[in-house]
């Protein structure tokens, strides 16, 4: 039988440093709920704004797959490796901090905001070889169908992590109706909605709203409006 | 009250840093940082540590090593294996750790 936690959208966690404002759906930094640590593999789950002009300076990571999901605006990395990037809405960035990298990433623009997700996955391996990669993914590609942005194997569609996890992302209109296999054996998925309503099995998700469900092998998402979601299917028993 | 003693144990040197600058702006832990297995067993054995945080950069064998022979000398110590290399996930592990 399916097991399932609800995350509802209004009680995340939540951080105001001005120039960033952070809902948070695992606890991080400054905000702890020992009910909500991880979802498996899926560490944090951070909606980020940067305001105009600001972002976040150079600072270190380690044995970490972090993700970023550009929702509008642009961003800049630059990180220890040398790399130098603009990513926007459309991209995905992974990076595998591994023994350790410094980067910083700041609101491209004065004025406008940015906002994006960040998410971390715990990975299979500790003190990889730090790497960089981001892609420009076409959204044309996720509508009306599911499109996978990340999975654990260099060859196939999206960026690659350590870890045996795979990302899509959906832009349904409203009535679309589909299922989702799981990939792998002891993996569940967390649902995000980013914007609309959808029902995954019975349960009704709102904008911002997440959802864990695991000991499935497959469940059905429906665009009760038109909606837009994130799918991430990571391992719910790992070693770290 | 007594203070939480955190041994940090991290090669990268940075990082290093950064995780002793963040326990210590907790008033209630006390950081101490070293960089390798040796340096971090030398410490153990004459200081009496509440937390060993494994942080990055160390073999896997040295990985294995140091949290058996921790515990063999302190069976209360919690061991940590550090993730994220900064602010975002040390605090709640400590509070883990702690709880």
């Amino acid at each position: 039988m399916a097991n399932t936690v609800l995350h509802k959208a209004d009680t995340r966690g939540f951080a105001d440093h001005g120039w960033l404002k952070s809902h948070q759906s695992f606890s991080f930094a400054g905000y702890y709920n020992p009910e909500r640590i991880h979802f498996g593999a899926l560490r944090v789950l951070n909606d980020d704004v940067v305001l105009g002009g600001g972002g976040f300076g150079k600072h270190p990571h380690d044995n970490m797959e972090i993700i970023s999901i550009p929702l509008e605006g642009d961003l800049e990395h630059k990180d220890s490796m040398g790399n130098t990037a603009v990513i926007k809405h459309g991209d995905i960035q992974v990076m595998s901090a591994g023994t350790g990298i410094y980067h910083s990433e700041y609101n491209q623009h004065a004025s406008e905001a940015v906002k994006f997700l960040q998410i971390w996955v715990f990975p299979n391996k500790r003190n990889v070889e730090p790497r960089y990669d981001q892609i420009a993914l076409d959204p044309a590609d996720r509508h009306n169908r599911l499109q996978q942005i990340l999975s654990p194997n260099t060859d196939d569609a999206g960026v690659w992590i350590y870890q045996n996890a795979w990302f899509h992302m959906g832009n349904f209109d409203k009535g679309l109706s589909t299922e989702y296999n799981l990939k792998a054996k002891g993996n569940g998925v967390y649902i995000f909605v980013l914007k609309g309503d959808v029902k995954v099995n019975d349960q009704l998700l709102n904008t911002r709203d997440g959802y864990g469900i695991w000991d499935v092998d497959q469940f059905t998402i429906t665009a009760e409006t038109d909606a837009e979601f994130l799918l991430m299917e990571v391992p719910m028993e790992f070693k770290y | 009250m007594k203070k939480v003693e955190i041994l940090a144990v991290c090669s990268h040197p940075e990082i290093l840093q950064t995780l002793l600058r963040l326990i210590n702006s907790n008033p209630g832990w006390n950081g101490t940082g070293v960089e390798n297995e040796q340096q971090a067993l030398a410490y153990f054995n004459e200081t009496s540590f509440d937390i060993v945080l494994l942080g990055s950069g160390m073999d896997e064998v040295s990985e294995d090593r140091l949290g058996p022979a921790c515990l063999a000398i302190n069976p209360a110590v919690k061991l940590i294996q550090h993730y994220g290399g900064g602010s975002g996930l040390l605090t709640c592990e400590i509070h883990e750790a702690l709880a």
